[in-house]
């Protein structure tokens, strides 16, 4: 029963993931010019972590805006971005992560190139995957809004110190198109590639590395997975206890145990491989 | 307690219904001017240059 081998076509959610991503990133011109999008629709985030520094990008990062409020020495309380957030956690979950994240789409698809041995697990994931909470605590609720400077203004600290998805969505194009930009490149720039070459090796070795251990916008999300409207179900009497969920599994979730995990993406592979059709997910019929 | 109230039909309704509250409050507030200034101009601390 070695589920591994077994073949998931994948690619009908990666459909969804590459269009929601195209949508949200239309501003082609951007990619050209190398100069951002400043219509309306900057107004509102985008469920996913998507950089707004993009050239493409048509809306707003929920976790850049999330920091740029608790930032800001007016406001500190960032309202209208943590009730966007438990809007969408409230309805989805972390179904975000598995189809509305264009980060997640492309780990998905590093994931995908050859490697002698991926690591499924290790000894300590467990204890790194509360990482996140701590990054999500530390450098986007508590620097911002505590280390400030002499206006009161925080910087976005795990933009400007981690995030890997800024650094490819923003700083490498638009570096890359601006000659000014090029000649500002410091140790920064240089620690954010570091970071962003990092995660792409470890994506290629192990499944969503950055949405296991970093992720602030996962880590947020996941503490809703439990309630949301969206849910699993496994039908219990449909179960034969074959153990083909919690091997396909990349998220390492049984989801005969624990069916809405804070680790669970609801990529819908477990659903998929499932022999006696026990597994159910929905808006509706998930509460039984 | 805590699994009843995770269990409940519910919760998800109510706390979606929360955050667009929360939403509403935040406009009301002049929060969106926040986002939407920081969203159009170019992050220089997002792409690793200030």
């Amino acid at each position: 029963m070695d589920n591994k081998k077994i073949k998931i076509n994948e690619w009908p959610r990666h459909g969804i993931q590459l269009l929601w991503a195209a949508l949200t990133n239309s501003h082609i011109s951007g990619f050209v010019t190398g100069k951002i999008y400043t219509g309306k629709l900057k107004n509102t985030c985008v469920p996913g972590l998507n950089c707004y520094s993009c050239p493409g990008a048509r809306g707003a990062c929920p976790i850049g805006s999330l920091q740029a409020v608790i930032g800001s020495w007016n406001f500190k309380m960032a309202y209208y971005v943590v009730g966007f957030l438990i809007f969408m956690g409230a309805l989805l979950g972390r179904l975000v992560c598995g189809f509305l994240c264009p980060f997640g789409l492309i780990q998905d698809l590093l994931n995908k190139i050859p490697f002698p041995k991926k690591i499924r697990t290790f000894r300590g994931d467990k204890l790194l995957r509360k990482l996140k909470y701590v990054i999500f605590l530390v450098f986007v609720i508590i620097l911002p809004m505590f280390v400030v400077d002499i206006m009161g203004q925080g910087a976005p600290y795990f933009c400007k110190l981690i995030c890997p998805a800024g650094t490819l969505e923003g700083g490498i194009p638009l570096v890359l198109l601006n000659k000014s930009m090029r000649s500002a490149v410091g140790w920064l720039y240089m620690w954010k590639n570091t970071i962003l070459v990092i995660t792409i090796i470890l994506s290629i070795m192990i499944y969503r590395p950055f949405c296991k251990y970093i992720c602030p916008l996962g880590a947020f999300y996941s503490v809703f997975n439990k309630v949301s409207v969206f849910r699993y179900r496994v039908d219990k009497e449909k179960c034969v206890h074959c153990g083909k969920c919690r091997n396909i599994c990349q998220m390492e979730v049984d989801p005969t145990e624990n069916p809405n995990s804070a680790e669970c993406i609801r990529c819908g592979r477990c659903k998929k491989i499932c022999p006696t059709q026990a597994i159910r997910c929905g808006f509706a019929d998930c509460k039984k | 307690m805590l699994q009843k109230i995770t269990e409940s039909r519910w919760i998800g309704p109510a706390l979606a219904v929360l955050g667009i509250l929360l939403m509403i409050f935040g406009i009301y507030r002049g929060e969106v001017s926040v986002v939407f200034t920081k969203a159009i101009n170019i992050c220089m601390e997002c792409i690793g240059i200030g």
